[in-house]
């Protein structure tokens, strides 16, 4: 018999699934008609997507651009779009955008913030990026006090070389004090020369090169302040605006004064030396019992009027003499100033401020939290318990009332007659509010690390910085990156904060544009413009996150 | 080997030893942060005394028992400008209480609703949590804020709307509850003569349904029998009250909102600048909690749930039995530290005009009696007695429902 048993030897070809199981139809019936609720429920969804739509697309889109006022811009809307029309009135972001940007900073120089902003992408992307060659790192280096704060602020060139010169001398005790004292005492000095240079010593340094390059730069000073005078004088002349013509009287008002300062300053440097005797000599010929009083709240019981007398003469022209040297040391800043115009910081504002606190707050507190959070690691109980506290107190209040902390009380904290500037207190709390989140960040990741990490880093015979810096912080900072970027995020958006203090950031300056007489009465528009652009900053981050994360993913 | 024994260095202490040697350097260390520590703060402390000095201040709170001078309108107690700044401030501490109170209540149903609905399988719902997660995380809080109050300012009715024969809006409910564009009117609850005894009976049915829970776990441990608890705790928490509330002939009404003249009287009037913030908050603690939540069922296992089915538990029952317990162990820390957040984060109710203690205390009486030292220690102080508080019963809560190892 035939052998009948069939055994198939060639495969069948795939069938087409059914046409249910395929197509739109059925990605339709699983992913949104599957059951009854689910029916219901995408109904309600695309009945609300539909409802919300058709109320913002046609506002978005039935808008004027080119109006001067909300008056025009109705009247715009409705002249292109027929009676009863109304849109968005997109006029005044064409209007203030610059000024929504850059705050109150002078119109001619908005070339230097966007310079500084170019500079900033460059300065970044050796961080942010590992195919930028390495090299460019030390134009990020440098960054900060040049194309950060020089260009932003102005003002003469010694003040970012003096910043820049405590991380030399850092450096420098690094590298050769070692073999002179030791390697410990080498590090402590690291630690404390900076500081030393920057407290005490920068400043009077600044001051003796500001008097320095005043003397040379006095002539070139005062021919160009002359010509700047005419050439304001000459458009005086010419302009019929009185707007346009007030403006210009208050510019070569500050020309003519700087003018003035710098011609003043030989007579203001021979009437200092003439103080300066007059002030010795009634020194030296004060009473022994007033002999070396600072202040008349220190004279002793019992001395004679005609002493306190005395003593008062000699502390009325001493205090004239400081006020001069004050003067002196302003007038010498100003010209001798090797750098671009310096700018107040009232003046800054828009997205420039928010950019500017958010990036100085990301950039120290990422340092800050990671030695906070090892402190709080430590094994030594003082490093540990102030570690603690001061966590814990920082994240236990509201921004808001550290801010106003920066606005009225920090004042007090430091010795009289020292008060600096706003925006710079205010970057100082978000650093040290934005550090404190960093910490327990960090914290998070170095508990999320086997115990057996750091016993095989101890047994390989590292100390605790090497271990630290070789074995456990790249793992743990790798763990946190998510949540370290969600609190870049926080922090960006907290810049919104300042405007309850006073400073202009978009939310400031939106209550700003809402006073005034043209626009009273916008609402959406401005708050809009506002939301998408912190969007469009926030979610780039929270997807640069997302790319980090997969690029360092190591698992399999 | 007793040449070794000779060689024995000799145990003197030398100071470079502070330094060099472990058994020291840690002590060395110690000494000097504390020192530096102390040597900043009596630098401070210093400054701070001269400040004060030279603008002849002196600390006190002595002005929290003057009179206040300024009104406030959102109140839960009885204020007036007469009242003093103590109670000023402890007007602010209860509205950040009630505002946060709100705001988590509200906050965790629409980030529990959202953090479940993102793990939908039905597209266009998940796409859309999506969508309101990542706009309420990605814009700051002000914002959302301010946009609120002038949503509730723009879009809803002014009271006058409300008035005359062709009025433009209406009340809802029946005449009960009035959206205005100065805030919202509800009815007020009016206590009569007898409406103690229906809270008393009100509070009892609530230890009751305690008691009741107790037992009937006690029954099911010893007997195996499931009683339907669920049913009975809310047979529990309506019917007694509500007999008690007929029988002692319904002593409690309500107050209507009446609109008088070109407002609203009677009732109960939650301000715009309340409501604004409450939803604000609720809304943008809502996309962190539904994160939160989202994180916490994906960290459960498949196999969890697999394991439960296997056993023959019902899909109910693997929920409550299996899955929740392992999920909220990772959504209970978060979660209490968001509630913390939305806490703090109220003091921004100044941007809108509602009276928090941030507003009060920090804000006008700081600005009337220009003691910013005094009031501004006491404001960090009450915030951070609040957030001591609760991270002390999340502490609490952490350890009663960590896992047990052996």
């Amino acid at each position: 018999m035939a052998n009948q048993s069939f055994v198939r030897n060639e495969m069948l070809g795939e069938k087409r699934p059914p046409a249910s199981q395929v197509g739109i139809v059925s990605w339709f019936k699983t992913n949104l008609f599957s059951s009854v609720p689910n029916i219901i429920l995408s109904l309600m969804a695309l009945w609300a997507i539909y409802t919300v739509l058709s109320h913002i697309l046609p506002w978005i889109f039935i808008s004027s651009w080119s109006a001067e006022s909300l008056k025009g811009c109705r009247a715009d809307i409705i002249e292109r779009y027929g009676e009863g029309a109304s849109g968005a009135c997109w006029a005044v972001i064409r209007e203030r955008w610059p000024q929504l940007l850059f705050g109150f900073y002078p119109k001619e120089l908005y070339w230097r913030p966007v310079l500084a902003m170019v500079f900033l992408m460059v300065a970044l992307s050796p961080v942010l990026f590992a195919a930028v060659p390495r090299k460019v790192l030390w134009f990020s280096a440098l960054y900060p006090f040049f194309g950060g704060f020089w260009l932003l602020w102005g003002g003469t060139i010694w003040v970012p070389l003096a910043g820049i010169m405590g991380f030399v001398i850092a450096y420098l005790s690094v590298a050769l004090l070692p073999k002179l004292v030791g390697s410990l005492t080498a590090t402590i000095l690291a630690g404390l020369l900076p500081l030393i240079w920057w407290t005490l010593l920068a400043g009077p340094t600044i001051g003796t090169l500001n008097s320095v390059s005043a003397g040379m730069l006095q002539d070139r000073y005062i021919a160009t302040t002359e010509q700047l005078v005419e050439s304001i004088e000459a458009e005086m002349a010419a302009e019929e605006d009185v707007l346009a013509v007030e403006s210009l009287n208050r510019k070569l008002k500050t020309a003519t004064k700087r003018l003035n300062a710098a011609n003043s300053m030989g007579e203001r440097e021979d009437n200092i030396a003439a103080l300066e005797i007059e002030a010795d000599e009634l020194r030296a010929s004060l009473p022994s019992s007033v002999k070396g009083v600072k202040d008349l709240v220190d004279v002793d019981d019992g001395v004679s009027d005609a002493d306190i007398a005395a003593l008062e003469e000699a502390l009325s022209v001493e205090s004239k003499l400081l006020t001069s040297k004050q003067q002196l040391a302003g007038v010498y800043k100003e010209v001798g100033r090797i750098g671009p115009l310096s700018i107040d910081s009232d003046q800054m504002g828009g997205f420039m401020l928010s950019l500017t606190i958010g990036v100085t707050g990301i950039a120290l507190s990422l340092p800050i939290g990671i030695l906070l959070a090892l402190g709080r690691q430590s094994s030594l109980f003082v490093v540990k318990t102030i570690c603690v506290t001061f966590i814990e107190f920082i994240r236990g209040v509201p921004l808001i009332t550290l801010l106003f902390v920066a606005s009225v009380l920090l004042s007090y904290f430091l010795p009289p007659g020292n008060n600096f500037d706003l925006v710079l207190r205010v970057m100082i709390m978000v650093t040290l509010f934005s550090a404190a989140y960093m910490a327990e960040v960090v914290r998070g990741g170095l508990a999320a690390l086997p115990k057996g990490q750091y016993e095989a880093a101890d047994a390989l015979g590292l100390d605790y910085w090497k271990s630290t810096r070789l074995i456990i912080l790249p793992q743990a900072l790798r763990v946190s990156i998510p949540n370290i970027v969600s609190s870049f995020i926080g922090l960006f958006k907290d810049t919104t904060l300042v405007s309850i203090v006073g400073l202009l950031d978009p939310m400031g300056l939106s209550q700003a544009i809402l006073a005034d007489q043209n626009w009273n009465g916008i609402v959406w528009e401005l708050y809009a413009f506002i939301a998408v652009m912190f969007w469009i900053f926030t979610f780039s981050m929270s997807r640069y996150s997302m790319y980090l994360e997969r690029k360092l993913e190591t698992s399999h | 080997m007793s040449v070794v024994d000779n060689n024995k260095p000799e145990k003197v202490f030398r100071l470079s030893m502070l330094i060099y040697d472990t058994r020291f350097r840690s002590m060395t260390i110690q000494v000097i942060a504390l020192m530096l520590l102390m040597l900043v703060g009596a630098w401070l402390v210093n400054n701070t005394l001269n400040n004060l000095a030279v603008l002849d201040k002196e600390l006190g709170f002595q002005f929290l028992a003057e009179p206040a001078g300024y009104d406030i309108n959102q109140r839960l107690i009885e204020y007036t400008s007469r009242s003093t700044h103590a109670r000023a401030a402890l007007i602010g501490i209860l509205n950040t209480l009630l505002v946060a109170f709100l705001g988590c209540i509200t906050a965790t149903l629409i980030g529990v609703t959202a953090g479940i609905a993102r793990l939908s399988k039905n597209w266009i719902i998940a796409r859309l949590m999506t969508v309101y997660v990542e706009a309420f995380r990605n814009i700051p809080l002000l914002l959302w804020i301010i946009l609120m109050m002038a949503v509730f300012i723009e879009t809803l009715p002014k009271p006058s709307a409300f008035r005359g024969d062709n009025a433009t809006a209406h009340m809802f409910l029946g005449d009960a509850v009035a959206f205005t564009n100065r805030g919202f009117y509800i009815p007020a609850p009016v206590f009569n003569s007898g409406s103690t005894a229906v809270v008393v009976v009100f509070l009892l049915s609530i230890v009751g349904i305690f008691v009741f829970g107790r037992w009937a776990r006690k029954r099911q441990d010893s007997t195996g029998e499931i009683l339907p608890t669920g049913w009975i705790k809310l047979g529990i928490f309506f019917v007694p009250s509500i007999l008690v509330f007929f029988v002692t002939g319904q002593p409690i009404g309500l107050e209507y909102p009446v609109l008088k003249g070109f407002n609203f009287n009677g009732g109960f009037h939650l301000r715009n600048s309340l409501i604004a913030l409450w939803f604000a908050l609720s809304l943008y603690t809502g996309a962190f909690i539904a994160e939160v939540v989202r994180a916490g069922i994906q960290s459960v296992p498949k196999g969890q749930s697999e394991a439960a089915a296997a056993l023959g538990l019902r899909p109910k029952r693997v929920m409550n039995l299996v899955v929740l317990p392992q999920a909220m162990r990772v959504i209970i820390p978060p979660l209490i530290s968001q509630y913390l957040n939305l806490t703090k984060n109220s003091s921004l109710a100044i941007a809108v005009g509602y009276m928090d203690i941030t507003a009060t205390l920090g804000g006008i009486t700081l600005n009337q009696t220009g003691r910013e030292m005094e009031t501004l220690l006491l404001l960090m102080a009450m915030y951070l007695s609040i957030s001591v508080t609760v991270s002390m019963i999340m502490n609490w809560y952490n350890n009663m429902i960590k896992m047990r190892e052996r």
